[in-house]
């Protein structure tokens, strides 16, 4: 069940990203300041957004593990952490290559720019943890404690274009409280585009979940294997 | 049509990571499918050496 569940969202996510990419590049018009550049904005958005919730579950799932301690809470939050990184760092890249033409620089430290390269350092760091320590509990708990802190950072993130002076623009919600898209059809795309990244991001998050609770069920088992193999040789 | 390489260069890096970690996990699914055969293997060949031994372990789902 799901198996169909997943592949269901699989191509889902695929034909609604097509239509994303072809809205991107056909349908949505150029920007009239910053030109051709600005279409990089359709994607960068949904990244950034697939990277917070992705914290947002690794912090829930974190804190259910340290409150219940039960295994397929630490899993999720492994899978959701690993899926952020990969969209942190997709939004780390786009901003740079949108910030090359538009601003001149392929990177400032802006308060939006740093605090989103905070995070990215943060869960880079919970990732190392997981991959060079073993599946103790005790790692688990400390991956745990990092997850939370570090995504304590999510909404400084959010919230830093309000906080301090930034040259970042606020396209969604400008500070007088409007959107900053002069188009309906660069709003469409751009909802278009955040409904295409959604549905991949929780594919990717059920397949990468399923995956680690087999690892799991996996080791539990070679565990067991191991003691009746000494048991068979006692007896 | 100025600053269409950034736009081709920040879409394909898009495209790029996310089909280099599908990957990624298409090979950890491989390599956990063959983990299982593994483990149903060596577990088939214990019931069998120690058939009525209450102790061995339950097959998984």
């Amino acid at each position: 069940m799901s198996s169909m569940i997943r592949k269901g969202l699989g191509y889902t996510s695929l034909a609604v990203m097509l239509t994303a990419i072809f809205m991107v590049f056909d349908w949505a018009p150029t920007e009239a300041e910053q030109g051709i550049a600005q279409r990089i904005f359709y994607f960068h958005v949904p990244c950034a957004w697939v990277a917070f919730a992705a914290f947002g579950i690794v912090a829930l799932a974190s804190l259910f593990y340290l409150w219940l301690g039960e295994r397929i809470w630490d899993d999720l939050a492994y899978a959701a952490a690993e899926i952020g990184m990969v969209f942190c760092t997709l939004v780390l890249l786009t901003g740079s290559l949108w910030a090359k033409p538009i601003w001149g620089v392929w990177w400032t430290w802006d308060s939006r720019l740093t605090t989103t390269f905070i995070l990215w350092l943060m869960y880079g760091g919970y990732l190392l943890l997981r991959a060079s320590a073993d599946d103790s509990p005790q790692v688990a708990r400390f991956a745990a404690v990092v997850g939370i802190v570090a995504a304590l950072d999510v909404p400084i993130v959010i919230v830093s274009v309000r906080l301090w002076r930034t040259i970042h623009p606020a396209v969604l919600i400008t500070k007088t409280g409007e959107h900053g898209l002069e188009d309906p059809r660069m709003v469409v795309t751009l909802l278009v585009s955040l409904v295409a990244f959604t549905i991949f991001f929780i594919w990717l998050l059920m397949l990468r979940f399923a995956q680690l609770r087999a690892r799991t069920r996996l080791c539990r088992m070679g565990q067991e294997i191991a003691l009746a193999e000494v048991r068979a040789g006692d007896a | 049509m100025e600053h269409f390489t950034f736009l081709v260069a920040a879409y394909s890096a898009i495209f790029v990571v996310i089909f280099l970690y599908v990957l990624f996990v298409w090979r950890r699914q491989a390599a956990l499918e063959a983990q299982l055969r593994e483990m149903e293997e060596r577990m088939k060949e214990l019931n069998e050496g120690s058939r009525g031994d209450e102790s061995l372990p339950s097959r998984h789902p």
